[in-house]
């Protein structure tokens, strides 16, 4: 006698009945929605994309499964439409599986260059605030996000390429990041003014970079140390002598490189901080404990890549309230079984750091600002490696988030050592930006710096 | 003490050899290669930091009966 093992179909949530499903709702409100999908179908649940089913994983078996899968069963390459106009054709996401983990595996992320990045980092935030009066206010998105243009393009591409940037660049890839509107899902090349503008940023970027090979191909080239990776890039020819890179495709990769390091750093930089102001008794720890590392003199290249276990605590927190990353989404390249559930070949499978990381069995008052519960013996992040997952998890887990951390603790030993900071709005009214993809701190956003006396 | 790796889980970031060189070697490999398994016990806080600091929590020490 045989028994036929039956899987079933996952629940699916309510509403999105229009014709693009849940699209518009994933646009006003993406967290309700992923939320709803969590509360109305359990771990596994499904919604509507602009006619495709995605399975929303939440929870940590579900989550697992997620993050274990290999990418020939759960694919990122079609599950980001929005990103090909902003990386370009034949970039990151519209190159085979095989081709993308090369290219991820960025030589500039390994540990030993950590060191040298930290000095690099800690000289930009120095170079911002040069330009500050003894006090005054900042955007916290616009001014994170220039310095983040900086430090990326620094360590990533080098020091050569950045000292060729200035605010420009980064006025340039904001609009690129605001081109993320979820109607990519209909239509990536939808009529909308926010793409309009985020193929004209484009064009601007690449002028901007053109005009920099331009300027290299009429010097003479630098000693070998002294090169960058633009300089590697024109130095490779095609078999004829003509350039095998032409700014566009450098462009390309520089957008790319950046890309996944630059809102997400920004944006929980910007957090820490306004979470910080929030609440002053954790701010009077953070603060304390940088004197105390710092009191000796020590060096932030030296500092930064140590434990500070306060305001990695701080981090931490930001990123699991505020994760930079709301969505993650693969797509299934044949049928398999997910919690008992069945997934097709075709539908769409998704992960939320912005649901899972407030599961309350796993995280005790998930809504609450509590750094202390990454201290030991807690650690709650440690112990739920499948739900707190800011950066992902498993094979998946962002292949920068050292780099985040050291780069996080390297900026605020700066601007904790010399300035103090204020909220210059009501605590409250602090939020993100849920209307695209990209995520990012909605404006205004203000706080005031004091020079510290 | 043996050391065990999930190559599942290894993206190659090489925190393992800075912690515990002569245990642990990326080189020019994508993920890490375990030249000593097997190290003795003078090499456990080495170890131990390594576990602890791996960036995907790929490594475990499994404690011989």
């Amino acid at each position: 006698m045989t028994i036929a093992v039956e899987r079933k179909e996952p629940p699916r949530v309510s509403g999105g009945e229009e014709d693009n499903g849940h699209l518009e709702e994933l646009r006003v409100d993406p967290i309700g929605l992923m939320q709803r999908v969590r509360a109305e179908c359990g771990d596994v649940g499904v919604f509507r994309l602009a006619g495709r089913d995605v399975v929303l994983a939440t929870g940590a078996g579900a989550n697992e499964f997620f993050f274990r899968a290999p990418e020939e069963v759960l694919d990122q390459a079609e599950a980001y439409p929005f990103m090909t106009p902003v990386f370009g054709e034949g970039v990151v996401f519209d190159a085979s599986p095989e081709r993308r983990r090369e290219m991820l595996h960025n030589q500039a992320l390994r540990d030993k260059f950590m060191r040298g990045h930290a000095a690099t980092i800690a000289a930009e935030v120095e170079q911002m605030v040069a330009g500050w009066a003894d006090e005054g206010e900042i955007d916290l998105l616009d001014w994170f996000a220039e310095l983040t243009i900086y430090t990326s393009s620094a360590c990533l591409v080098g020091k050569r390429f950045r000292a060729e940037l200035d605010k420009r660049f980064a006025e340039l890839y904001h609009d690129l990041e605001q081109g993320t509107d979820a109607i990519a899902y209909v239509d990536p090349y939808a009529p909308i003014e926010s793409f309009r503008r985020r193929d004209a940023a484009r064009i601007g970027l690449v002028a901007l970079v053109q005009a920099i090979m331009d300027r290299r191909a009429m010097e003479t080239p630098p000693a070998d140390d002294d090169r960058d990776l633009l300089d590697v890039l024109m130095s490779i020819t095609n078999d004829d002598g003509t350039p095998r890179f032409l700014a566009d495709e450098v462009t390309g990769m520089f957008i790319s490189m950046m890309f996944a390091g630059h809102h997400t750093t920004s944006g929980t930089a910007a957090w820490t901080l306004v979470e910080l102001l929030r609440h002053p008794e954790q701010m009077d720890a953070v603060t304390t404990e940088l004197t105390g590392l710092y009191a000796g003199g020590a060096e932030v290249s030296y500092q930064a890549l140590r434990a500070m276990p306060r305001l990695e605590s701080s981090i931490k927190e930001a990123l699991r309230l505020h994760p930079p990353l709301i969505l993650l989404l693969r797509v299934a390249k044949e049928d398999v079984e997910c919690d008992g559930f069945l997934i097709r070949e075709g539908q769409m499978v998704g992960a939320s750091p912005a649901v899972s990381n407030r599961i309350p069995e796993d995280f005790p008052d998930p809504d609450a600002f509590v750094p202390e519960r990454y201290l030991e013996p807690r650690e709650e992040d440690r112990s739920n490696p499948w739900t707190w997952i800011p950066f992902g998890a498993g094979r998946h887990r962002c292949v920068g988030a050292t780099f985040a951390m050291m780069q996080l603790k390297a900026i605020f030993s700066v601007l904790m050592l010399d300035w103090e900071f204020e909220l210059a709005q009501p605590p409250d009214s602090y939020r993100n930006d849920h209307s695209k993809m990209v995520v990012q701190m909605q404006q205004p956003c203000r706080v005031r710096y004091r020079r510290k006396s | 003490m043996r050391i065990a790796v999930d190559l599942d889980l290894c993206q190659g970031h090489g925190v393992c050899e800075s912690e515990a060189s002569g245990i642990f070697e990326l080189g020019k490999g994508r993920t890490v290669t375990l030249l000593d398994p097997s190290p003795g016990e003078d090499r456990r806080a080495e170890v131990e930091a390594a576990v602890r600091f791996c960036p995907t929590t790929a490594l475990q020490i499994l404690e011989e009966e």
